[in-house]
């Protein structure tokens, strides 16, 4: 599985924000959220939908091999984690997190909520893979 | 910082002193929870308590509130609403406005639902809310510049992830109908909420949370917000209405000859298949463009190109497509974006300054102003003349300085009569419904707390439609403007006011947007259900529209001790209305007499419980548990 992004279909409402923060940290807080949606203003005035697409760079990137790939899903191992925030630098869509207040990185776990939210069906959770 | 344990509310309200700088947090009380909500009802209850009794509002010490509502920044449908307050520089009156957006939940993940400002920066400023860090900078680099300018500098300054409210040159000015602009496009538009911010040297407030909101059972909340969301997806008017957003009624508006044209002259206009929803999806539409965790965006962001220029602007909704393409009878879509976009950098209100300039080209038309005092001839149907105009108004240069004091004072100042069509009730201009065959919702208008504005009460479906009409049945009409048989006045034009004068504002003391309810039919039930797994609070919606009842009559209460000798003569449109008939469409012929305006007061007052001359009795503000109310305005009355 993989998420989608359709551009042309976001509205910038941000929900899917809120829904990873609640699902991913039981908080509502979407400076919390694994995903990131630019809003481009006021020229040429469109949405950019940045999330991740498991494409593993972050696990190259780690010195510690604290990011391990299971079921296409990569995921931080914390125990492992020294904290230097490599995989941060290393994404390519600016969706590896440092939260505020955590010790370790957190990413994308295709949870789905996002995607089940968006009323717009502007985020999809597919087969396919990412353009 | 102690908090308070309420959840749903960040728990604080942040105050900032501009001129002597100081900054303080302290917790939201119980009590104003328990008796007020949010949004609303706390922008009403500290006006009341805290604006000195006839301070002028552009001094230090008047107040400006933004205040956010329990349900502010919550997982649930249209939850980014923020309320602003004053006592209004156009008015002299209690003031708010509503705004959607981005700006109030930012305010409450930084730690809290309410941000009250008083005094005056010594120098032009900005305020900084970064979680913890508030500071008040200098802002010269931003004064003169557009909104919409000023927020893309600070946002390139600042970072993408602050929320950014700014004032145009309008406010700068104190022009009494100035805006406050957020999200290159959304507006606290009306009263003259950014005049009030110019007054007190700020230009820009910036505000970045990355805190949580508490929240009773988490759980609970995020099924129930989830729920809510697949509800309303499942309303017919979700695909109906939300492609062309509040333009969409343009079609019904004219149809039922409730459109105002020619500065409110006549109430139809032809040329109106031009500057409908289908124009702005055709001609101008490059995204939907929505508010926090909106599934209905009704914000519709293009392009538009004109001779004048290009503008790349949100909208034009409904209500600037009424005043601008109907009563400045602007003749297309693009002319009507352009004139939107200019009022958007500029802060201007787009209704008020639709409607001042209709009005003034209606003096000019009349040889009441002459073209020596306005530098050019104008015209309806000219953008040049709305260009010129605007950009006068913005910086009260020339003509400008006259008709940046609205209608109503212009009016005055010009006099031969002309006050007969400044369309304004109690300082206020009118907006977008011509209602001299609309009894109700001619009665909405004259009783609306603000002056003469429509999202109080939107009453025209019992009026027109013969029933309770959601707006989402009306969108995208196509008929033909048939004459209307002329309206019945009736004790329930009065019931049906009140109560959506109760129902409607409610949604403003939650925090959240209105239109899935009004426009959907997304029920009220739900919203009872959110409170109160989100806030622990068990409040039934009728519990719910008791407050906004008690917040209706503290907003009287406030005109009450603000304005002397305030009473039923404000509760009066202009004499067009009760005298002139329509001269064509739909409603030719009709218009509504004093003494059926009389007669419809009289039956609001007495429902309302307020004695003959519009005050709320002793009695009344006892039984809505309003002591301090009955209180203030016992003295001399």
């Amino acid at each position: 599985m993989m998420l989608k992004a359709i551009h042309e279909r976001c509205s910038g409402c941000g929900t899917c924000r809120l829904a990873c923060a609640i699902a991913n940290f039981r908080e509502v807080a979407p400076a919390r959220a694994l995903l990131v949606i630019e809003g481009r203003f006021p020229a040429p005035g469109d949405y950019r939908i940045h999330l991740c697409d498991q494409c593993g760079e972050c696990a190259e990137a780690c010195p510690e091999e604290a990011i391990e790939q299971a079921g296409g899903i990569y995921r931080v191992v914390p125990a492992r984690c020294s904290g230097c925030l490599a995989c941060v630098e290393a994404c390519p869509h600016g969706v590896m997190m440092a939260p505020k207040g955590l010790d370790t990185p957190a990413k994308c776990t295709l949870c789905g909520e996002c995607a089940a939210i968006c009323p717009r069906e502007a985020i999809l959770l597919t087969e396919e893979a990412a353009a | 910082m102690k908090q308070t344990d309420l959840y749903g509310y960040s728990g604080r309200i942040l105050r900032v002193d501009l001129g002597s700088g100081a900054v303080r947090r302290e917790p939201l009380s119980e009590d104003l929870v328990d008796r007020f909500i949010g949004g609303r009802g706390f922008v009403a209850k500290l006006l009341f308590d805290e604006v000195p009794p006839g301070a002028d509002p552009f001094s230090p010490q008047n107040l400006l509130i933004i205040a956010t509502g329990p349900l502010t920044g919550h997982l649930l449908p249209s939850s980014g609403k923020t309320h602003f307050g004053t006592k209004s520089p156009a008015t002299g009156g209690y003031a708010d406005s509503n705004m959607g957006g981005h700006f109030g939940p930012a305010l409450k993940y930084a730690g809290q639902d309410v941000l009250v400002l008083s005094g005056r920066a010594d120098r032009p400023s900005y305020l900084m809310i970064d979680d913890e860090r508030v500071e008040i900078r200098p802002s010269e680099h931003l004064w003169g510049r557009g909104a919409l300018s000023a927020e893309k500098q600070l946002k390139t300054e600042l970072g993408d992830d602050f929320q950014i409210l700014a004032i145009g040159p309008a406010g700068e000015h104190q022009v009494r109908y100035a805006c406050i602009s957020h999200d290159f496009g959304r507006q606290a538009g009306r009263t003259g909420v950014g005049a009030v911010l110019g007054s007190k040297n700020l230009k820009a407030i910036a505000v970045r949370g990355s805190g949580r909101l508490p929240v009773f059972d988490l759980d609970a909340a995020f099924a129930a917000g989830k729920e809510a969301f697949r509800k309303v997806a499942a309303k017919p008017g979700f695909s109906a209405w939300t492609p062309e957003g509040t333009a969409g009624i343009t079609n019904w508006c004219n149809e039922m000859g409730v459109f105002p044209t020619r500065n409110f002259q006549t109430s139809y206009a032809g040329h109106y298949p031009r500057i409908n929803g289908k124009a702005v999806l055709e001609r101008l539409k490059i995204t939907d463009k929505g508010c926090a965790c909106c599934p209905t965006p009704c914000g519709k962001y293009g392009h538009a190109r004109t001779p004048l220029g290009d503008a790349y602007v949100e909208g034009p909704e409904y209500e600037t497509i009424a005043l601008f393409g109907g009563n400045c009878l602007l003749p297309g879509i693009e002319d009507v974006a352009y004139a939107n976009w200019l009022c958007d950098e500029l802060g201007l209100d787009t209704i008020s300054a639709g409607a001042v300039i209709s009005w003034a080209i209606e003096c000019f038309e009349r040889g009441l102003i002459p073209e020596s005092r306005i530098g050019r001839p104008i015209a309806f149907g000219d953008l040049s003349s709305v260009d010129y105009l605007l950009r006068r108004i913005a910086v009260r240069d020339g003509i400008g300085d006259l008709l940046a004091e609205g209608v109503k004072r212009a009016a005055a100042e010009v006099g031969q009569g002309s006050d007969a069509f400044a369309i304004h009730v109690k300082g206020l201009e009118w907006t977008g419904y011509e209602t001299r065959n609309a009894p109700s919702m001619m009665l909405a208008y004259l009783t609306a707390d603000i002056g003469a504005h429509h999202s109080r009460a939107w009453v025209l479906g019992h009026d027109l439609a013969g029933a309770w009409t959601s707006v989402h049945d009306l969108i995208s009409s196509d008929r033909a403007a048939d004459r209307q048989p002329p309206a019945v006045i009736r004790p329930d034009c009065a019931r049906y006011v009140i109560e959506s004068q109760h129902t409607r504002p409610l949604f403003d003391a939650l925090g959240v947007c209105r239109l899935q309810y009004m426009e959907l039919g997304f029920e009220e039930h739900h919203y009872a259900r959110l409170h109160h797994v989100i806030t622990g609070r068990e409040r039934s919606w009728e519990e719910m529209l008791r407050v906004s009842e008690r917040i209706w009559n503290l907003t009287r209460a406030f005109w009450v001790r603000e304005i002397p000798g305030f009473g039923r003569a404000w509760d009066n449109p202009p004499r067009r209305f009760t005298s002139e008939p329509v001269p064509d469409g739909p409603n030719a012929g009709y218009f509504l007499a004093q003494e059926k305006l009389d007669q419809l007061l009289d039956w609001y007052y007495q429902a309302r419980g307020w004695n003959e001359d519009g005050i709320p009795t002793r009695q009344t503000l006892l039984r809505l548990g309003l002591p301090e109310a009955a209180e203030a305005i016992r003295g001399g009355k």
